[in-house]
C-alpha cells in the first residue's frame, strides 16, 4: 500500500491529452478518491463532477482504463493495471473540460423517447391499484433503478455509429413506462422509440447490460420494446 | 429517410428471413454432405436436379430469403460503419436485392428446369 499510483487524467477538451499525477495509495481507495486528491492537492484546475459519493446520483461516471464506470463505487484495486490508472471523460458525449462532459444530448434523448410519465387520472380519481407481482410491474421494476449516469450510453457502440440513436438508458426508461399500468402515453411512446433511431438499431451486443453499475439490463428492455413495437406495427399503430 | 413504420417492417422482415435462412442453410449443408459422401460429378448433380420441383421450390425460398435478408443488413453496415447517407444506402440495398433475386432465381432455373 505504500507504493504510489500513477493516474493519467484527461486534461482539456476533445483535442486535449493525458497528464500523469502521482497519488498516494490507500486501502479501499476509490477512483473518485484519486481524482479528488489530484484536484485538492496537486492541480486545483482539474474539472470533474460528483455529488453523493454513494452511488445514488449518477454524476461521477468516467472512463477508467477504457471502461465506463461510476467512479465513487469503483475501487482502485479492482480496476488498476500495474500501478497506473487511465481516467478519461465518458465516451460519446462532448467534452466540456477535463473529465466533465456535456450530458444535454443524453437527457434530451430521454425526452425524445417520451420518458416522462403520462397519467390519465386526476386527483379526484381513486388510486390506481397495481399488483406488485403482475408481469408488467415486474418488467417495470427491473428497470426503474436507473440513476442516469450515462455509463450504458458511453458503452454502446451503436450510439457512436448513429448520432440520433436514443441509447440504452432512454429506451430502458421508455420500457418501464410501457409496462406502467397507469401510463396512457403508450402509442405515442412506441412510435417514438421504434425504428432506426430507436430500439431497432440495437445490435444486442449487451455492453450496456455488462457495464451498468446498477446491474440493470437495458438489452432486455430494448428486446421488450422490439416485441411491443412489432405488435403495434401489426395493428397499424406506428 | 424512410418512415418509422417502414424501418420496423424491414427489421421484422430481416428477422423472418433469418429464420428461413437458418433452416435453409442447415438443410443445404446436410444435403451437400450426405449427397457427396462417395464423390459426385456435375453431370450426376444435374441428373438429380433437372425437373425436380421440390428442389426448385426449396432453393427459390432460399434465394428469396437471401434477397430480403442480405440487403437490409448491408444497408445498416453502410450507414453505421461506412457513414453512407441513408438514402444512398437504401438505393444500393435495392440494387443488391434485385441482383441477388435475379441471379439466384436464374441459377435455380438453370439447374432445376
Amino acid at each position: 500500500m505504500n507504493e504510489p499510483l500513477y493516474a493519467a487524467i484527461w486534461r482539456g477538451k476533445a483535442n486535449g491529452s493525458f497528464r500523469t499525477y502521482e497519488v498516494p495509495r490507500h486501502e479501499s481507495q476509490t477512483v473518485l478518491d484519486v481524482v479528488t486528491y489530484v484536484q485538492r492537492h496537486l492541480d486545483p484546475s482539474l474539472a470533474y463532477r460528483f455529488a453523493c459519493r454513494v452511488g445514488m446520483c449518477g454524476s461521477c461516471a468516467m472512463t477508467v482504463n477504457g471502461t465506463p464506470r461510476w467512479t465513487c463505487r469503483t475501487h482502485v484495486a479492482k480496476v488498476m493495471t500495474g500501478n497506473t490508472l487511465r481516467i478519461a471523460p465518458l465516451a460519446h458525449l462532448p467534452i466540456i473540460r477535463d473529465l466533465v462532459t456535456d450530458m444535454r444530448e443524453f437527457f434530451d434523448k430521454w425526452k425524445r423517447a417520451k420518458g416522462e410519465f403520462a397519467g390519465g387520472r386526476t386527483r379526484c380519481d381513486d388510486f390506481a391499484r397495481v399488483t406488485p407481482n403482475s408481469p408488467e410491474r415486474v418488467a417495470a421494476d427491473a428497470g426503474v433503478e436507473c440513476i442516469g449516469c450515462g455509463v450504458c450510453y458511453a458503452a454502446c457502440d451503436v450510439v457512436g455509429w448513429r448520432a440520433d440513436f436514443l441509447g440504452p438508458a432512454a429506451l430502458n426508461r421508455a420500457w418501464t413506462l410501457v409496462n406502467d399500468a397507469r401510463d396512457v402515453g403508450g402509442r405515442v411512446r412506441l412510435r417514438a422509440v421504434a425504428g432506426d433511431a430507436g430500439c431497432h438499431a440495437c445490435h444486442t451486443q449487451g455492453s450496456c447490460t455488462q457495464w451498468c453499475p446498477k446491474h440493470l439490463a437495458p438489452t432486455a428492455a430494448i428486446a421488450g420494446l422490439k416485441r411491443a413495437t412489432a405488435k403495434a406495427a401489426e395493428r397499424g399503430e406506428l | 429517410m424512410s418512415t418509422v413504420a417502414t424501418q420496423v417492417k424491414l427489421w421484422y422482415w430481416q428477422r423472418l428471413s433469418a429464420m428461413a435462412l437458418a433452416i435453409c442453410v442447415v438443410v443445404h449443408l446436410a444435403v451437400i454432405i450426405y449427397a457427396s459422401r462417395g464423390g459426385l460429378t456435375a453431370g450426376e448433380i444435374l441428373g438429380r436436379t433437372h425437373g425436380n420441383a421440390p428442389f426448385a421450390a426449396f432453393y427459390s425460398v432460399f434465394v428469396v430469403a437471401c434477397a430480403v435478408h442480405v440487403p437490409i443488413g448491408l444497408k445498416t453496415i453502410a450507414v453505421e460503419w461506412l457513414r453512407w447517407r441513408e438514402r444512398n444506402a437504401s438505393i444500393a440495398a435495392v440494387i443488391i436485392a434485385l441482383a441477388l433475386l435475379v441471379m439466384g432465381l436464374r441459377a435455380v432455373y438453370a439447374v432445376a428446369a
